[in-house]
């Protein structure tokens, strides 16, 4: 078996990917305490922590959406089937067996089918429903009554936040599932060090 | 001692300063040699001859406007006025005096509900007030006026038995001294009508707190003293009627009881002996002798800025808002998010952690069935806790106390239906009798959710009219319950007297009134914290119609089982997966090595 280096990851976004997980994790362990579901540390802190993680993250958003419109990079996220069976039987089976990865990823094509669509899935559907959930509940709370007009779009302000909730708990999930993903590189930590110096170890 | 750093830097200010000062010197000494010289004509101001006392040469000093628990101070000295040298006869005849200055006072008084005790009520058209409305406590002043009217802003006939309707008095009986009284000295005294002692007046056995006073009898105070002391009211001109109603210190309100006459600045900010130290009327504005602020007509939603003091407005001195705005949070990162509650939360909710904070026991309950026991001695059984409190006493009843009682909370739009005389039952939905049933919702658009105490008792009620009962409580003849402990004949004295319908039947139903609070507000690191509402059974646990985030109940209940159940599965998932694949990895290893 040889490997093979290649540069997958440009500075922006490695620093886009750090950036982003730390506040996605802030974000969930005070949303969560703000929920009611985690305890340890109080309320006025997680709230505080929340809102200010939760603009950073807009910020980080704006501009990564720009990133990826200006540089082209938007493309890695349009879905496509191609060797996603390969894939699937690979993370069922053969990577049990020490057999090297299906898909080598390059500079173009950084993205397998499967994390294709993992990766489409936060973006055009967890992320939006976190995001406009989010402003609405930080602009909406000063209507939070039941009261009719304090329902601009017809939503009140308890449906926002089970939008808001039902986006975090994918987002956990999605989170779970990710970091255990990231271990599954040619060696544990292989993706890990990607990340960090954008130096991905090809399997061939 | 080692110079620090800042002994230095001062000395090296004042090194430069003595430069530039000698600098300076020089200069004028230069230019202006021949004018210092000259005689000048007019004396220096500033060269006073020593020792004088003249104010005009006295060091500037600013004033700074304090606001005093005692009231403004006023350019008066009333001690000096001849009319008021005494000696005085009656009260009545200070009264008089007072208004031969004081012109219109008694009849402004004579409007205002300190008065009458009666007003129409705007939400419902009904009467209330004192004389029309039922309480928890002593339940109703029909037929007890000469005892109730200790706490009445006039004179009436000094005849324990003989009560002399408000509107049917004169201008002198309007009693000035008992709220503009500084001299500590006047006390009215039960069962006289509203009057002081005119004679020295046994005590009524027990009764010694609403006597003020230790000692078995009471003399009449020193008019003309009283008199010459006269002023802005005091904490304790309001609160020796509003601490003490329901009979006694606290026992009524829950937010009133005398601690706050030298309040410390945990008890109430604004009352704050060593700080703020308002007056009453600081909030309670008074303009003819009427003042802002009652439980009849409570501001529950006043919104906009702080009111500018002097300035043309329909608003209420009275609220918190009047000062503070409606955005009242700056200081805090989390301001705009605090602010946003202030248009559901009123003010109190928050910064009135729990009543009763000074030490001072309230009333939260009383029985009146368990009432009529005599102990050994023949006389009413009276029974004390450990703390002192007293739980039972044969002439009322079995009670319950609390110090620092956590308010309960509901939506509150200011408006009351109150329980007039004669008028059916008012079940809640529990089935108890809601003698002020409270208004609003989380949708009306004018509620609040608000702080209340709520007191509860077992009061006697006509079973056939379905109404609560008039009772005589209070007086010296043996139809009043507290002599005779005969359910039955002082309800038949109550209701006669108050030209109500008696069946002849009565029995005890369960009532409850409704006390939003106001005072004993905390200071702002005292207030609740997120975590009181913002949890499962918080403060707020019961209060329906708002979305609060941490509580339980208002969330989606499949949401949550679905999406704990998601992040469970998965996290199951990738470490099985995990643990396989180092098993097999082990397990490969061996192989190779083998
Ligand atoms: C990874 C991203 C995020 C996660 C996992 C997350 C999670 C949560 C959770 C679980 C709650 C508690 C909901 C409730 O109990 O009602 C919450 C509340 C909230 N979140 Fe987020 N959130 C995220 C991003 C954002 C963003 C981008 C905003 C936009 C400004 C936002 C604004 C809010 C607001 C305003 C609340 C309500 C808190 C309050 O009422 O004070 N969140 N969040």
């Amino acid at each position: 078996m040889t490997t093979e280096r290649v540069y997958l990851f440009k500075r922006f976004e490695r620093f886009w990917h750090w950036s982003q997980a730390a506040l996605v994790i802030a974000l969930l362990i005070t949303g969560f305490r703000i929920h009611g579901v985690i305890s340890g540390f109080d309320v006025e802190t997680g709230i505080r922590v929340h809102m200010y993680a939760a603009w950073a993250l807009m910020a980080l958003w704006a501009f990564a959406i720009f990133w990826h419109f200006t540089t082209g990079e938007w493309r890695q996220y349009i879905p496509t089937l191609d060797r996603a069976v390969a894939v699937a039987r690979f993370y069922a089976w053969g990577i049990f067996l020490g057999e090297a990865h299906p898909y080598h990823p390059t500079p173009e094509h950084k993205q397998n089918a499967l994390q294709r669509l993992a990766y489409l899935w936060v973006k055009i559907l967890i992320n939006p429903m976190i995001w406009i959930s989010g402003l609405a509940l930080l602009f909406m709370a000063l209507n939070w009554t039941t009261l009719e007009s304090a329902r601009p779009f017809g939503v009140s302000l308890q449906t926002l936040a089970w939008a808001h909730t039902i986006a975090a708990y994918m987002m956990a999930t999605f989170f779970v599932l990710h970091i255990y993903l990231a271990t599954t590189g040619a060696t544990p930590l292989a993706h890990i060090k990607a990340m960090i110096t954008g130096w991905e170890l090809n399997e061939q | 001692m080692k110079p620090t750093a800042s002994d230095r830097i001062n000395s090296a200010r004042l090194t430069s300063w003595a430069a530039a000062l000698a600098i300076c010197a020089l200069l004028a000494s230069g230019a202006s040699a021949e004018t210092a010289t000259a005689p000048t004509g007019a004396a220096p101001l500033a060269a006073a001859p020593a020792g004088t006392d003249d104010p005009a040469l006295q060091p500037l000093k600013l004033q700074r406007a304090v606001p005093r628990a005692n009231g403004p101070w006023t350019p008066v000295d009333h001690g000096k006025f001849a009319a008021l040298k005494g000696p005085f006869k009656s009260p009545r005849d200070v009264t008089s005096a007072c208004l031969t200055c004081h012109t219109d006072s008694a009849n402004q008084m004579k409007s205002t509900i300190h008065w009458t005790w009666s007003k129409k009520d705007p939400n419902t058209g009904h009467m209330i007030g004192k004389a029309n409305v039922f309480n928890t406590f002593c339940a109703n002043i029909k037929s007890n006026e000469q005892f109730c009217t200790v706490c009445h802003v006039g004179y009436g006939d000094p005849d324990p038995a003989h009560f002399v309707p408000f509107n049917e008095r004169a201008e002198n009986q309007v009693d000035c001294l008992v709220c503009h009284d500084r001299s500590g000295k006047y006390k009215k005294i039960p069962f006289l009508g509203g009057n002081p002692a005119v004679e020295r007046t046994r005590v009524r056995p027990g009764c010694n707190e609403v006597y003020g006073t230790e000692e078995p009898y009471v003399d009449p105070p020193d008019l003309a003293a009283v008199a010459q002391s006269v002023g802005a009211p005091k904490r304790e001109n309001c609160g020796g009627c509003h601490f003490y109603g329901g009979g006694g210190d606290g026992v009524k309100h829950g937010d009133l009881d005398s601690s706050l006459v030298k309040a410390t600045k945990a008890l109430d900010v604004h009352m704050d002996a060593n700080g703020l130290n308002f007056a009453c009327e600081t909030c309670h504005v008074a303009s003819n002798h009427l003042l802002a602020g009652s439980h009849y007509e409570v501001d529950a939603k006043p919104t906009g800025g702080a009111l500018m003091r002097g300035s043309a407005h329909g608003g209420n001195p009275a609220s918190c808002q009047s000062c503070h705005g409606d955005m009242p949070h700056k200081k805090s990162t989390l301001a705009s998010t605090i602010n946003m509650h202030t248009r559901d939360i009123a003010c109190q909710t928050c910064h009135i952690p729990a009543m009763a904070r000074g030490g001072v026991a309230t009333k939260m309950k009383w029985d009146y069935s368990s009432a009529g026991k005599f102990g050994p001695n023949g006389t009413p059984l009276v029974l004390n806790d450990a703390k002192g409190d007293n739980v039972y006493w044969g002439v009322k009843g079995t009670f319950a106390w609390g110090r620092d009682v956590i308010p309960q909370y509901a939506w509150f739009n200011g408006s009351e239906d109150w329980m007039t005389n004669g008028e059916k039952l008012h079940p809640g939905a529990d089935g108890v009798v809601e003698v002020n049933r409270i208004s609003g919702s989380a949708t009306d658009g004018k509620s609040r959710i608000w702080p209340f105490k709520i007191m509860r008792n077992n009061q006697p009620f006509d079973p056939v009219n379905n109404t609560l009962t008039i009772f005589h409580s209070f007086g010296f003849d043996d139809d009043a319950f507290t002599i005779s402990g005969d359910w039955n004949r002082s309800i038949t004295a109550g209701m006669k007297d108050a030209k109500l319908p008696y069946s002849g039947k009565f029995s005890f139903v369960p009532t409850r009134m409704y006390w939003p609070l106001a005072h004993m507000v905390a200071p702002a690191e005292k207030a609740l914290q997120c975590a009181e509402c913002h949890a499962d059974g918080g403060r707020l646990a019961s209060v329906a119609g708002v979305y609060i985030p941490g509580r339980g109940s208002d969330h989606q209940p499949w949401t949550e089982r679905l999406g704990m159940l998601a992040v469970v599965l998965s996290a199951a998932g990738v470490i099985g997966h995990g643990l396989l694949r180092i098993m097999m990895w082990l397990r490969r290893r061996r192989g190779e090595a083998a």
